[in-house]
């Protein structure tokens, strides 16, 4: 067993040794890196601010109904959502969202450009296939993901504001105070750092499923499945690690 | 020319290629042929270098693929063509942006000079109106002549078509057919077909190589396979009893001629 999963890294490394080539044509590295910013990354603008959206107005209404109470300052609520969505849910929480939606698409991709030998048609041509699929995916998941956090964060703000005007659930002056109350800009550099790491993760791992797919279309499907598994582990991990260090570095 | 010496290859303990030594000749449609699992198609991915042989020579035009570093094999990989057995297409991109693909890689000619080199390509293949097409909107046949514009874009020395028939209706079968072996004679390519058809064997076959249980079984042309005494090849190729009389019929008359 372990020396199974020493072999699966071992195969993943080499992959990313591979992968992380000079592109033969730098003209179509950009080419493809533009393409995969637009599949990967804007596709998913709008179910990370819709997400956002709501989960913003949930905690805002939860911490507001469950636990403020009269000896908690008014801006409790406003605060915590702030500090919720900038720590975790717009870094972590919502990567684990992105490693289901792009992760599944990245391993199914190439695993059907696998069995369907679009991979072995690059290598016969003399290209690097891993580092042209591979690397402008990596490239295209690491530079965009940070702005969704940022769309993340201001829609789960976003949320909260619409609990006040349209809920009336808190007033939008004590939701502006609690955001504004004790704001470290760490927490938010926290979660930028922290979705750099999560959009290799994503992008690597789920390549690496796709990437070594043998066999058929189910062998694709358990790719795609194994790929969002994997990532959703090591995101979870890594966050745990990510958080302690960050934290200690503020 | 590709010469094939000694290659040996097996998978987890069992011999699949043994002692293949062939020729493969410029300017010749070269044929292998062979029951499925006889070892056509390994030895077509060890000649492309998709597998390495366990040991043996794969020498193209005096260069050893099998000693080569992977430097110098990415670089003989563009004198390479290939036809695989499913198109392998890029399903992402239209016709043209296909058969432009390996330009756009590596070729120094500018924009327009890539697109009417992918452009000719096609008319040669007679699929100039479907270059805007995705590949999903073509027929099997389409798809097929599609690949084999994408492979000579490059204008490659060396062609490998993996099964270019399966799949297609002997009509189509003859034009894909045809379509090869003018290419092959047009350019002076080594090409290497990897087939079961025997339309195709007896149609373009100028240099069969007949392939059993990973032992050469048998080498010769076109002409040579009607008149051959070996058992294992008549049994292959004209495996049908209506095949079977066929040929002996035509042995007759060929006989009855000559006296």
């Amino acid at each position: 067993m372990i020396l199974k999963q020493l072999h699966i890294f071992g195969d993943y490394l080499l992959l990313m040794g591979r992968a992380f080539h000079r592109p033969e044509r730098i003209r179509m590295f950009f080419k493809k890196y533009y393409s995969e910013i637009l599949a990967l990354g804007l596709n998913s603008v709008g179910i990370v601010m819709l997400i956002s959206l709501f989960i913003g107005a949930v905690i805002c209404i939860q911490i507001k109904l469950n636990i403020q109470n009269v000896w908690m300052p008014s801006w409790v609520s406003g605060y915590t959502t702030r500090e919720i969505m900038l720590l975790e849910f717009s870094s972590a929480i919502m990567c684990l969202i992105l490693a289901g939606k792009v992760g599944s698409n990245i391993a199914s991709e190439l695993g059907t450009m696998r069995i369907t030998q679009q991979i072995d048609a690059l290598e016969i041509m003399g290209i690097n296939s891993a580092s042209y699929l591979i690397l402008p995916k990596i490239a295209a998941l690491v530079t965009f993901i940070p702005i969704l956090v940022i769309f993340s964060v201001a829609a789960g703000i976003t949320g909260a504001y619409c609990t006040a005007y349209f809920a009336n659930i808190i007033t939008p002056t004590d939701l502006t105070l609690g955001l504004q109350h004790n704001f470290t800009p760490w927490y938010f550099w926290m979660g930028v750092i922290k979705s750099l790491f999560f959009a290799f993760i994503i992008a690597s791992v789920s390549s690496y499923h796709g990437y070594t797919v043998k066999g058929g279309s189910i062998e694709v499907g358990k790719a795609s499945t194994s790929a969002v598994v994997a990532c959703s582990v090591l995101i979870l991990f890594s966050d745990v690690f990510l958080t302690q260090l960050l934290s200690d570095a503020q | 020319m590709i010469s094939v010496e000694h290659l040996y290859k097996s998978f987890d303990g069992r011999q699949v290629l043994c002692d293949i030594e062939v020729k493969f000749l410029s300017g010749h449609t070269n044929l292998i042929i062979g029951q499925s699992g006889s070892g056509k198609t390994v030895l077509m991915n060890c000649m492309v270098g998709l597998i390495m042989p366990d040991s043996g020579r794969i020498v193209y035009d005096g260069r050893d693929l099998v000693a080569m570093t992977k430097k110098e094999r990415t670089l003989i990989r563009r004198e390479i063509g290939m036809l695989f057995q499913g198109s392998a297409l890029f399903d992402s991109m239209t016709v043209l942006s296909n058969v432009m693909f390996p330009l756009d890689m590596f070729s120094s000619m500018n924009y327009k000079d890539r697109m009417r080199r992918a452009q000719s390509c096609l008319e040669r293949v007679n699929l100039i109106e479907a270059q805007n097409k995705y590949p999903n909107e073509l027929s099997g046949g389409m798809q097929k002549r599609a690949a084999i514009a994408r492979a000579i874009a490059m204008g490659p020395k060396y062609l490998f078509c993996d099964e270019p028939n399966s799949g297609l209706d002997p009509k189509t079968s003859l034009v894909i057919d045809k379509m090869i072996f003018d290419i092959t004679h047009e350019a002076n390519i080594t090409t290497i077909v990897n087939t079961h058809d025997m339309n195709s064997v007896i149609g373009i076959g100028e240099n069969i190589l007949f392939i059993n249980n990973g032992k050469k079984g048998w080498q010769g042309t076109n002409k040579e396979v009607l008149a051959s005494n070996n058992k294992t090849l008549n049994d292959f190729v004209f495996a049908s009893d209506f095949s079977k009389q066929l040929r002996q019929d035509i042995i007759a008359s060929i006989h009855d001629s000559k006296t």
